[in-house]
């Protein structure tokens, strides 16, 4: 169905190719997995498939693509557009209209389908995504999940023979994503649709795969094979595989089903031995009596000077608050409290207010009830200037603290505006991105790079409190390892951390404690082992694996037979 | 599922409305028309993103309203009248702005006219609102012509650009507090100009890639001797408009103006049409004029008519003099005339959305 024969893509200005020596046959109905760490052109050979690479992105395309025996190279992209479809990583760019039974339509009206048929595919797509309740909603107003189902729908309806994918689930909570997975599976399945797809969540992904592509480097030649076979050397593999490797088990199970039925031996070495926890778990200090009377309205209205807080002093507290958005209530009585020194993960679905608390904690929102005191300070009531030497929040698009044009000048920006000595935000970013130059343009790193250097301008205020949001969105496995060794040592010297995300595996591998979010409220908060193990969604792979018993990471029980 | 009420429909309806409101001054009969207006609103729009731009609109008609009776009040009004409210101390002018008055006495009479005045434009901007609350131009768009559909495509796409634009600006803004820095004042806007700019850009890159992917601007073969008809029919057609509407200003050619004028068009309309052709686009459930759709048109084509009829025969009810003052009335037949662009209310209105898909609830409720 899609045929690489010999395909080499050099873009312009680049002095070697991004990808080269792909041979690749994709035959009908499969489900073909693109692997490799970001960077090395992934979505290059996406592009390649439905013709935006070349004709769109510019470049020279060496070699043939052909796809249901069209050449790309004499077919423009939206010649193919009958027998490809594209969803890019973000649902939000690829609407053209604005509800969702019109964005249903639009690839059918380009390709002049006759009306009656455009009808009956619309609901029949509708039916097939489960999207029927929400045919006349406007795009903007769905959640996560539900713009990525819609992206998919909108592509389905020509009837595509191929569907390629970046990244589809990425940015989705655990649940989001095994609905949008359920349903490329069904496609497969019923109506023998091939499938080409990337994804950095492997642990996702992997099992639903008949063939996974690896692409170990940039130009280098891709390796292609049976799941197991590919995982076996690849460099980034899913916790399940780690595991599966660490115990020798041959041929390697993808699946949490498969290891478990292979972990009784394992099980019974680990008998009787203890995890060591993700680090040395702060002390907890004991949450302090609530305020014994509510504060006279005209003291809250006064800007508070901050008062320096006690060594022993949580790094932030939230008591009772809630927080009302357009009319909804975002947040309902949430009570939090982190130490010094402590890891918190954030959990919940899509739109479960995650963010909007870290916002409350670093004061973009302003509580409608209850309080919230960053050491010791009321966040939206404090300068911006002082507040972030408190508390410093990396949000989920890095580049939105990103403003000048190379990495020195966002350095020097960093130190002033943190009052910091000239050089501090230089030396934390040497430190996380060694071997990134002065000149380069913040908009050429790649997503690892910028959350580093998101992460430096952050820290150059050395702020007590560090927020991250969704942090392990588009980083690979080396990128996330990276990351975590970096949040431990932070946490070590004591800095707290509250990290939002929908990572269970970064959760697992970090945090001390879990706090779970559902519908603006906390519906569990306690350490990350008993909280995670208990929730079938949340609990990591190695936790699904060993059960009974509570490991959380491979690392763990690495550390346990050594 | 039934029909819907074609978007044209109700643009004609919400402009006879207001030409209707051109039609007089009389603050009882603009009142009235404003209620009719906002009632059907009410009834009748779905819950859209631009159902929402109605109270945009209320309010820019009262900064109308207002910015009309301030202009009275300071630069004074050529009304003559004799009941002075209060005395600006009047600012001398030199000899070349003659003509021109700053402050000065206000009178009631003044104050009134520019009231009535400018309750008319409010009314007509309210009424615009109507129509863009009830059919989304976007909507409307969709009706053109094929030839025309890629015009309106880039409408569309322009029209959901800025409210990603005031997102956008909006979350930069707030990341400034983020590094440090102030987040309220013009400077804080300015600086996250260009990163607004640049993501604006990356975005419309990206949103004409998925457009490529799915097939826009595909055209279908035609024989090269449509082309060449459609090329001569459409720039004939506009030589013929632009000659006939010549003809029909200068005086001498009043014979030939209109004949060439209309032939013209009836050219430039058949080029449009084989134009078409060339797309092969078809229409996702296009709106139809089904009787809902005409009789709505229709309400708002009579109201106009029946009002600019009054107008015409008894022009002293529709315009209550200012000097001297008179309060108004109100005059019976076109009242009951503007009283039947309440029929859409009446033939079509909102389909009562389901609960549990109710498009008020937002996303963050949503399970997903």
């Amino acid at each position: 169905m899609i045929r690489f024969e010999n395909v080499s893509v050099t873009y312009d200005g680049a002095d070697r190719p991004t990808v080269r020596g792909v041979d690749l046959e994709v035959p009908e109905g499969e489900l073909v997995l693109l692997v490799g760490p970001s960077g090395v052109g992934k979505s290059t050979v996406l592009g390649a498939v439905s013709g935006l690479v070349p004709h769109f992105t510019g470049g020279t395309l060496r070699g043939r693509v052909t796809v249901a025996g069209r050449d790309t190279r004499t077919h423009k992209p939206r010649e193919l557009a009958d027998v490809v479809g594209t969803v890019g990583q973000d649902p939000l760019s690829h609407f053209v209209t604005d509800t969702v039974e019109d964005e249903l339509a639009y690839g059918m009206e380009s390709l002049g389908l006759a009306p009656d048929v455009m009808r009956r595919r619309v609901e029949e797509v509708l039916d097939l995504l489960g999207l029927a309740d929400l045919r006349d909603r406007p795009l903007s107003t769905l959640s996560g999940g539900q713009q990525q189902r819609v992206a998919i729908g909108s592509v389905l309806t020509p009837h595509p023979k191929v569907l390629v994918l970046d990244e589809p689930t990425s940015a989705l909570d655990p649940t989001a994503a095994e609905e949008v997975l359920a349903v490329l599976q069904r496609l497969v399945h019923d109506l023998g649709t091939t499938v080409l797809m990337a994804e950095h969540r492997l642990e996702r992904v992997v099992q639903y795969a008949d063939q996974v592509v690896l692409l170990p480097e940039p130009g280098a030649v891709p390796l292609v094979g049976a799941p197991a076979d590919v995982m076996a050397v690849s460099p980034v593999y899913p916790p399940v595989v780690d595991l599966g490797r660490l115990a020798g088990w041959s041929p390697l199970p993808l699946t949490v089903r498969d290891a478990r039925r292979r972990a009784a031996d394992l099980r019974q070495r680990l008998h009787g031995r203890e995890p060591v926890p993700a680090g040395p778990a702060p002390a907890m200090a004991p949450p302090p009596p609530p305020p014994p009377r509510r504060p006279s309205r005209w003291r809250l209205r006064r800007r508070e000077a901050p008062e320096a807080a006690p060594a022993d002093a949580p790094a932030a507290e939230v008591r009772s608050l809630t927080v009302v958005r357009d009319g909804i209530r975002a947040l309902r009585r949430v009570e939090l409290s982190v130490a010094p020194g402590e890891t918190v993960a954030l959990m919940g679905r899509n739109g479960a207010g995650k963010s909007t608390l870290l916002g409350t904690l670093v004061g973009l929102v302003e509580p409608s009830g209850g309080s919230v005191r960053v050491g010791g300070a009321v966040p939206h009531r404090t300068a911006p200037r002082e507040l972030v030497r408190r508390v410093g929040l990396v949000p989920q698009e890095p580049r939105d603290l990103l403003y000048a044009d190379t990495v020195a000048a966002e350095c020097a920006a960093a130190d002033r505006d943190a009052q910091a000595a000239p050089g501090t935000c230089r030396a934390l970013v040497s430190d996380l991105l060694p071997g990134v130059t002065d000149d380069t343009h913040p908009r050429d790193l790649s997503e690892g790079q910028r959350l580093a250097l998101a992460l430096a301008v952050v820290l150059t205020a050395r702020p007590p409190l560090l927020l991250l949001d969704e942090p392990t969105r588009g980083l690979d496995y080396g990128a996330k390892a990276r990351l975590v060794a970096l949040l431990r040592d932070l946490a070590a010297e004591g800095h707290a951390i509250v990290l939002a995300t929908h990572d269970v595996e970064l959760a697992a591998e970090l945090a001390h404690r879990v706090v779970l979010l559902a519908e603006g409220e906390v519906i569990a908060d306690g350490p990350t082992a008993e909280v995670v193990v208990s929730s079938p969604s949340f609990a990591p792979q190695v936790t699904k694996i060993l059960a009974p018993q509570r490991w959380l990471t491979a690392a763990q029980v690495r550390e346990a037979l050594a | 599922m039934r029909d819907r009420v074609h978007a044209g429909a109700w643009w004609l309806w919400a402009l006879g409305l207001g030409t209707a409101a051109t039609r007089t001054t009389n603050p009882l009969l603009l009142g009235l028309l404003l209620a009719v207006s906002g009632h059907v609103v009410v009834t009748c729009r779905s819950a859209t993103p631009s159902a929402r731009s109605y109270t945009a609109f209320l309010k820019l008609a009262l900064v109308v309203l207002a910015v009309r009776l301030v202009f009275a009040v300071v630069l004074g009004s050529p009304i003559p009248g004799t009941h002075v409210l209060v005395s600006l101390p009047e600012v001398p002018l030199p000899d070349w702005a003659q003509g021109i008055r700053l402050g000065g006495r206000v009178t009631a009479e003044a104050v009134v006219f520019a009231l009535y005045d400018g309750l008319k434009l409010a009314t007509l901007l309210v009424c615009v609102g109507a129509a863009n609350a009830l059919a989304t131009p976007a909507r409307l768009l969709k009706s053109l012509p094929g030839a025309l559909y890629e015009i309106g495509v880039a409408v569309v796409v322009a029209l959901t650009f800025a409210p990603h634009l005031i997102a956008d600006a909006r979350r930069l803004r707030a990341a400034r507090r983020l590094r440090g820095r102030p987040d309220r004042g013009v400077r804080g806007l300015l600086q996250v100009g260009l990163p607004v700019l640049e993501g604006a850009l990356e975005r419309s890159v990206a949103l004409a890639a998925a457009m490529d992917a799915r097939g826009y601007g595909r055209t279908a073969e035609v024989p090269p001797a449509v082309h060449r008809t459609t090329a001569a029919l459409t720039l004939g057609g506009l030589l013929g408009v632009c000659a006939g509407t010549y003809g029909l200003l200068t005086a001498e050619g009043g014979t030939y103006g209109l004949p060439v004028l209309l032939a013209g068009l009836a050219a430039a309309l058949a080029g449009l049409w084989l134009g078409g052709r060339r797309s092969p686009r078809t229409r996702y459930r296009p709106d139809t004029w089904n009787p809902r759709s005409c009789a709505v048109a229709g309400s708002g084509a009579v109201v106009a008519a029946l009002l600019a009829l009054a107008a015409a025969r008894d022009p002293g009810a529709l315009h209550p003099g200012v000097v001297p003052l008179v309060a108004p009335t109100l005059p019976l037949w076109p009242a009951a005339a503007v009283l039947l662009g309440l029929l859409p209310a009446v033939v079509a209105p909102a389909r009562p959305v389901p609960a549990h898909s109710a498009a008020a609830r937002p996303a963050v409720k949503e399970p997903s």
